[in-house]
């Protein structure tokens, strides 16, 4: 329901369980009038809802809050945990007895379970209002929920299913000449840290200086472009980086069918650059305009400044963001199977021919695989494994660099 | 004094220009055209690889004409990030309400950080987990489906049992666009205006009316465009789709549920590159060039819609 503020709602429906008016209901004796009786709310109702935990008290001086609190027209606090912890148990109860218990299920159920009891006891006590805020309280929190659970499954099918393979020889041996069980990914490995290496190259100087420009010179029309297209780069599928980068390569090298691992670094770079450059612009926007002023006065030149005391004031944010950038392109698989494709061996040489990388190992193990299939789809696993430890290690190296350089202010 | 000496020297860093300043200056310049350049490098490549296409005979395409060869891919691309786009943006929303109004405000950035933790998870594994653990899941859920529902075109049978279908896939998207709604709708929802809260809370509202009547309205640019930036992410997504669907180019199902399922534009090109060559590259990059200004106009009204809406709200 909806009750805009210049219409409050009437005391016969606010509290469904009760009768008579709200200026009396919970006290049962005429108290003085007040301003928000007029109103026809409850005393119960000036408590602050977005703070549960904290039940707002009447304040100091209210002739009602002297009285001993009303708790009638209101649930008390454990009952929320309670009925939960009882919907659960009930229904895996329900469900062990029907013999058909899963974790899942339970959880679902119980979700819904608890939804529809916290409505209707919520209504038969605390009215229609309170109750819809307690269903959409628990809806918010299954959305949560909701989204944790892929996340865990995820996590937890590639822990258990990559240890599989995670021993020295994935980590040293390439697939060259290995038909079924056996080898590694360690060619996959070097390929990925060469092409991301290449792509860091590149993507972190325009970057940086991209978002120079952006903050310490741009202005005008031509600042809001670049800033706008920078935001709608962002948003380039991958697949079309590596269409782009094959584009470019085989067009001037006049080479149809050209392979290379700086192809796939250009390509990564392309998805990277814009990445670089709207964190790098947050940062250097954090810095305060006193220390370039302070600068300034001291005669030092602009580029001085630029380079002498807004870079390295913003230093930690910048290397933040560069760890999570890369941690996004580490794991792009379309544009290198475009750009590189695979290979059984090392490929050292970034400038020609195929080379094998993490993510597109895993998927070429997945989907073509030989005999004994299991064999492959281990590989596949440990390489996803691999894989997610890397881009959350880089996650959690860059997070933890932005918390240390984090700036020093009130916020 | 010497205040005679000072006008001089006011004005004398007017006109001091530094070689640095100018060479320094026009490298940034120079990296912040860079970004100019590279899109507009992307269009003008991929229109060169892929012209050949256009004009091509039928018998190289494996279709009547381009826009019948590229026809199904694009609507089994938008059909199945639309999809994604229904599943993923009522939770986006719900969960962004969560971290940034119901939960305890010391977890809530560590709940922030978690959602984002499903962003840094690689396509590819996505497309792993899809096929082996949410696919078979999901199976009973669609024979449930056809037998209840199948009255519907959407769920009418034979069910695949491998779940290898349109609907799983379109749920694995739908995960996949989840951090980036959910950040936008957070970083909207927790710029709402402090005494717009608490005004709707001292009149009496429910903390759910209060979002209602405050954050909601306040936030509604915000959603529109984190739903537009997912649909783009959506639209582009290709590995998980190219593993979960068993790829059938040439048809528009609308289906969800059998095994009869439509491609997308990226996927087929995830499949098909590794061995084309000559006209079947040139087909290829077509299609990405489609893609791309599909994805570009995409992104570019959600920016759009972002930036009017801010500045609306705000004035």
């Amino acid at each position: 329901m909806s009750t805009t503020p210049g219409t409050p709602p009437t005391p016969t429906t606010d509290r469904s369980g009760k009768t008579g008016t709200t200026s009396e209901s919970p006290h049962g004796q005429s108290a003085p009038v007040r301003p928000g009786s007029s109103l026809g709310l409850t005393p119960e109702q000036f408590g602050t809802p977005g703070t549960p935990g904290t039940p707002g008290p009447p304040g100091p001086g209210d002739p009602v809050a002297a009285e001993p609190t009303p708790t009638a027209g209101r649930l008390p606090q454990a009952l929320s945990p309670g009925l939960l912890l009882a919907s659960a148990a009930a229904v895996a109860g329900l469900l062990l007895l029907l013999g058909r218990f899963t974790v899942v299920g339970t959880v679902v159920l119980t979700a819904v379970v608890y939804t529809v009891g916290i409505y209707v006891v919520a209504r038969v006590v605390e009215g229609h209002r309170r109750a819809v805020d307690r269903v959409v309280t628990a809806l918010v929190t299954v959305a949560f929920v909701l989204a944790m659970a892929p996340l865990v499954s995820l996590i937890w099918t590639v822990a258990t299913r990559g240890l599989a393979r995670f021993d020295v020889a994935f980590f040293t041996q390439s697939m060259a000449g290995v038909v079924g069980e056996g080898g590694g990914a360690a060619h996959a490995i070097i390929g990925t840290l060469q092409v991301t290496g290449i792509a860091t190259l590149i993507s972190v100087p325009v970057g940086i200086m991209a978002s120079v420009w952006l903050v310490e010179y741009g202005k005008g029309p031509l600042k809001r472009g670049i800033t706008f297209l920078v935001d709608v780069m962002t948003g380039i599928p991958s697949i079309v980086a590596g269409l782009f980068a094959f584009a470019l390569f085989s067009l001037l090298l006049g080479d149809p069918g050209h392979r290379s691992g700086i192809a796939g670094a250009i390509a990564l770079s392309v998805l990277m650059t814009p990445v670089v450059v709207r964190t790098c612009e947050e940062m250097l926007k954090l810095v305060p305009d006193e220390l370039r002023e302070a600068s300034f006065a001291l005669g030092v030149p602009r580029w001085r400044t630029i380079t002498k005391v807004v870079l390295p004031t913003s230093i930690g944010g910048i290397a933040a963001g560069v760890t999570i950038a890369i941690a996004r392109v580490i794991g792009e698989t379309a544009p290198l199977l475009i750009t590189l494709g695979f290979t059984t061996g090392f490929n050292f040489d970034m400038t020609e021919g195929r080379a094998s990388t993490l993510p597109v190992f895993a998927f070429d193990q997945f989907r073509n695989r030989g005999l004994p299939p299991e064999a492959f789809i281990d590989r596949a696993w440990t390489a996803a494994l691999s894989l997610i430890i890397i881009v959350m290690v880089l996650n959690g190296i860059g997070r933890l660099i932005a918390y240390l350089y984090a700036p020093k202010t009130n916020r | 004094m010497t205040a005679t000496a000072t006008p001089p020297v006011a004005q004398a860093p007017k006109a001091v220009t530094r070689r640095g300043d100018k060479i320094f200056s026009g490298i940034a310049l120079a990296a912040a055209l860079t970004i100019l350049v590279t899109l507009a490098g992307v269009a003008a490549f991929l229109l060169a690889e892929g012209y050949p296409a256009f004009g091509a005979p039928a018998e190289d395409l494996g279709a009547d004409s381009f826009v019948a060869l590229v026809g199904p891919l694009l609507f089994g691309t938008i059909y199945s990030s639309i999809l994604a786009l229904l599943f993923a943006a009522p939770v986006a929303v719900g969960i962004a309400l969560y971290i940034s109004h119901y939960a305890p405000r010391r977890l809530a950035r560590a709940f922030g950080y978690v959602i984002d933790l499903l962003a840094a998870v690689p396509s590819v594994v996505f497309g792993f987990w899809g096929i082996t653990v949410l696919a078979p899941f999901l199976v009973p859920g669609y024979v449930w489906l056809e037998a209840n529902l199948g009255f519907i075109p959407l769920f009418a049978g034979p069910v695949a049992k491998s779940g290898f279908v349109m609907l799983t896939a379109a749920l694995v998207l739908a995960v996949m666009i989840l951090p980036i709604m959910t950040a936008v709708c957070r970083e909207v929802f927790l710029q709402t205006p402090r005494l717009h809260e608490e005004a709707a809370l001292a009149l009496g509202a429910t903390r759910w009316e209060m979002i209602q009547m405050a954050v909601l309205p306040y936030g509604r640019s915000g959603i529109v465009s984190g739903a537009m930036l997912g649909l783009g992410r959506a639209l582009g997504e290709t590995l998980a789709v190219t593993i979960i669907l068993s790829v059938n180019p040439t048809v528009i199902v609308f289906n969800l549920i059998s095994s009869q399922n439509p491609s997308t534009i990226p996927a087929n090109i995830a499949l098909n590159f590794p061995e084309a060559t000559g006209i079947g590259v040139s087909v290829l990059v077509a299609t990405g060039l489609v893609l791309f200004v599909l994805t570009f106009a995409v992104n570019y009204l959600a920016r759009l819609v972002a930036s009017r809406g801010f500045s609306g709200a705000a004035g």
